[in-house]
């Protein structure tokens, strides 16, 4: 069973990234969108935790980077762009979606 | 894949039902099923027809209308959280004795009843808000 889990908020505001990292298991799959996107970030805080989580694929959406001003050059290694398409495909490649809002 | 969506924000507030949208209009346009948009808490500022956004801003309520009348989607409003926040029906406004309605014709008030039956029916529940 594989899960899709969305963070939508900046980890500098609120703590569901780190609930959402606290919960998620290997072959699943976590979407940093919305102000989440501040999570995939290199040279944070949040970069350990990112590389750290085995088995785990990091996905963050496109629009919300570039909405930003943040350059994919600036993310966290092995964290793969997607666009709103790739969001849908996400959602219904894996088993479920679990939404940290 | 039938797919529902949640929105637990209203419009303008932060990106929720920004995202919503366009998460709802990608998976139309891959050729997925929306079964049901469900909204709810503050998302049910989404359905008032009563917005004038400045003409330079995007739309959000006449823009869920539009692809609800090109998609037939089914927008169901949560009559609980509608009430305390003033989206009001024909019937609403009856039943509760209120001197006017505004809710937008492609949404409908009902209750948290069809958010079960959505994610039930639904291959997924994909959730959008604060």
């Amino acid at each position: 069973m594989s899960e899709l889990h969305t963070v939508n908020k900046s980890p500098f505001e609120k703590n569901s990234f780190d609930s959402c990292m606290g919960h998620v298991l290997d072959g699943s799959a976590v979407l940093l969108y919305e102000d989440g996107v501040y999570a995939a970030i290199k040279g944070t805080a949040m970069e350990g935790k990112v590389t750290s989580a085995q088995g785990v694929k990091f996905y963050v959406l496109g629009p919300d980077i570039k909405a930003r001003g943040i350059d994919a050059a600036r993310l966290t290694d092995g964290i793969e762009i997607v666009d709103y398409a790739g969001f849908v495909d996400l959602a219904t490649e894996h088993d479920k979606v679990v939404a940290w809002v | 894949m039938k797919l529902s969506i949640q929105i637990n924000e209203g419009p303008y507030q932060h990106q929720a039902s920004d995202s919503a949208y366009m998460f709802t209009k990608a998976a139309l346009e891959k050729g997925h099923e929306i079964f049901r948009v469900f909204f709810y808490h503050d998302g049910v500022g989404n359905g008032t027809r009563l917005t004038t956004p400045p003409q330079d801003d995007r739309n959000i309520v006449n823009r869920w209308a539009d692809l609800a009348d090109e998609y037939k989607l089914d927008m169901v409003v949560c009559v609980a959280a509608a009430q305390r926040r003033g989206i009001v029906d024909e019937g609403e406004a009856e039943r509760n004795k209120k001197d006017a309605t505004n809710i937008q014709p492609q949404f409908r008030i009902s209750g948290l009843g069809q958010l079960i039956e959505a994610a039930v029916q639904s291959e997924r529940l994909v959730v959008f808000g604060d």
